[in-house]
């Protein structure tokens, strides 16, 4: 039996088909093409959520300072704050663990590129935290990511999931309809309302652009990864809640690839436009050169 | 078969912040060590495009630096690689080019080992940790080292590719891609076979001393 899909339609296709969420359908694909076995998957993906879990600690260490050129321990203080954000403290602080890994990145720490590293903060804000407040098994959690690797794969292969060839929106716009999948399925939607929730998340961020002052992934990345965090739980809610995306996912992937295609090059990765030519920001890249 | 796998999507695990700036630099300085087939004793790095332009905030020099002494792209001491090459005993010069390349995240690696041999290699970053080797010891190649590779100097002569290829199917080696490139008619060339197992010593052996017109023979 195949388990290929190309498509958000395919893959609801192969889960009703056989009754299975979009993480064992990826799973299920992974085991058909690689060379990987079942249990040996699951632990290569224990090891991503092994450094997900030591980033988002090490991020918020306040003992451990997590300077980039520009940036850096930021994290710490919106964490401290969280039992006053109006957020609520439970998603203030996911959104503090986003930052925690954009800012470990940053500071050329260890992290898990999910789908890249600018975008790396998200998935693991959501997954980690949603699942161990939860007390959900790891196994679960590794559940969830397939998941995100599903709607991950989709977005690579039909629009993009880098920033100089799609912008911001293929970055942290992935990571964050990622994300709501995988929270969705944690939190036991059918796969039809996760794949929803990954089409909010997508449509809420469309035409984000890539202006990273000075060419670093700092700013504004590591915020994008804090708004990403947001975007991605809000997703999820507005999905369960049973609201429906009007524009179908498949459909939203490739609205995004035709917005990433005319998107100018200044505003892919180049450090030309957006944010990244500001007078502020052209003074800041001079003090770092 | 799809052009994105599960690991491609959730992974690679490496030392931030980028996976084509520094990631994928350390992966070419790994690939330039492994050409080279022992320590790095001398190098220099010459950095093109957006890898000199913001190298620097990414650690890209430090990142092919650590590749060279052998470490991989999520090893933390990518971050202290200039440490790490001086205990070492590696020399190590860098140059962030205003020169512009073809591609946008170029680097030229030249590495020296200790018995005096020399390596000369241009590779690119293509994006997500993904590295391509553009040309080797002044020879035009395509490589991604996605796959064990096995990398073949020799003469253009008839009759090599037929030799070096009856040893890898006595050993049961399948070869999943190959290129043959020269630089002239009867002058270098370099074959590169991409393979499903990695070629055994023994097997690399057996090319190495297989015929006069061979000169050197490297397996990744």
């Amino acid at each position: 039996m195949s388990y290929s899909f190309h498509h958000g339609s395919d893959l609801l296709a192969l889960c009703r088909r056989d009754g299975i969420s979009l993480g064992e359908a990826m799973l299920r694909r992974e085991i058909e093409e690689g060379s990987r076995t079942r249990p040996e998957i699951f632990a290569e993906m224990q090891r991503n959520l092994d450094v997900m879990r030591a980033s988002i600690a090490a991020g918020l260490d306040p003992a451990r300072p997590t300077h980039g050129l520009l940036a850096g321990n930021e994290s710490v203080k919106l964490d401290r704050y969280a039992a006053q954000s109006e957020l609520g403290p439970r998603l203030c602080r996911m959104v503090a663990a986003g930052m925690a890994v954009a800012e470990v990145n940053a500071s050329m720490g260890q992290i898990v590129a999910a789908p890249t590293a600018g975008a790396s903060g998200i998935l693991p804000a959501v997954v980690v935290c949603c699942g161990d407040e939860r007390g959900l098994a790891d196994e679960t959690l590794c559940m969830a990511l397939f998941a995100a690797g599903a709607v991950g794969a989709i977005v690579a292969e039909n629009a993009s999931i880098a920033g100089a060839s799609g912008g911001c929106q293929a970055e942290t716009g992935a990571a964050a309809a990622m994300a709501a999948a995988a929270l969705a399925q944690m939190k036991g939607a059918a796969p039809e309302v996760s794949l929803t929730a990954a089409a909010i998340a997508l449509k809420n961020c469309m035409g984000l652009v890539c202006d990273p002052v000075g060419g670093l992934v700092e700013c504004p990345c590591i915020k994008r990864n804090a708004i990403g965090v947001a975007n991605a739980v809000l997703s999820c809610d507005l999905a369960m809640a049973g609201i429906p995306s009007l524009i179908p996912f498949d459909e939203v992937v490739d609205a995004m690839r035709a917005v990433g295609a005319v998107m100018s090059p200044d505003l892919k990765e180049t450090a030309r436009g957006g944010l990244a030519a500001t007078e502020t920001a052209r003074r800041l890249e001079k003090n770092i050169q | 078969m799809h052009p994105y796998t599960l690991f491609d999507i959730i992974g690679p695990r490496i030392v931030g912040p980028s996976s084509s700036h520094t990631a994928g630099a350390a992966r070419l300085g790994n690939v330039a060590r492994r050409v080279l087939g022992q320590p790095v004793c001398e190098a220099e790095i010459t950095l093109y495009g957006s890898f000199a332009k913001t190298g620097k905030g990414h650690g890209t020099d430090k990142a092919i630096l650590a590749g060279l002494l052998g470490f991989a792209p999520d090893d933390l001491r990518i971050r202290t690689a200039y440490e790490e090459a001086r205990a070492a005993g590696l020399e190590v010069q860098v140059q962030f080019s205003a020169q512009e390349a073809a591609h946008p995240n170029t680097a030229r690696i030249r590495a020296k080992g200790a018995d005096g041999r020399c390596i000369d290699l241009v590779g690119v970053s293509l994006g997500g940790g993904l590295i391509e080797v553009r040309r080797l010891n002044g020879m035009e190649v395509i490589f991604r080292c996605e796959y064990p590779t096995l990398l073949v100097f020799h003469q253009d002569q008839p009759g090599v590719i037929r030799k070096v290829t009856e040893v890898l199917d006595n050993e049961q080696v399948n070869i999943a891609f190959m290129r043959v490139m020269r630089n002239t008619k009867w002058g270098n060339a370099c074959m590169i076979l991409e393979t499903d197992n990695p070629v055994p010593p023994a097997c690399v052996e057996a090319i190495r001393k297989m015929h006069p017109v061979i000169r050197e023979v490297c397996a990744l």
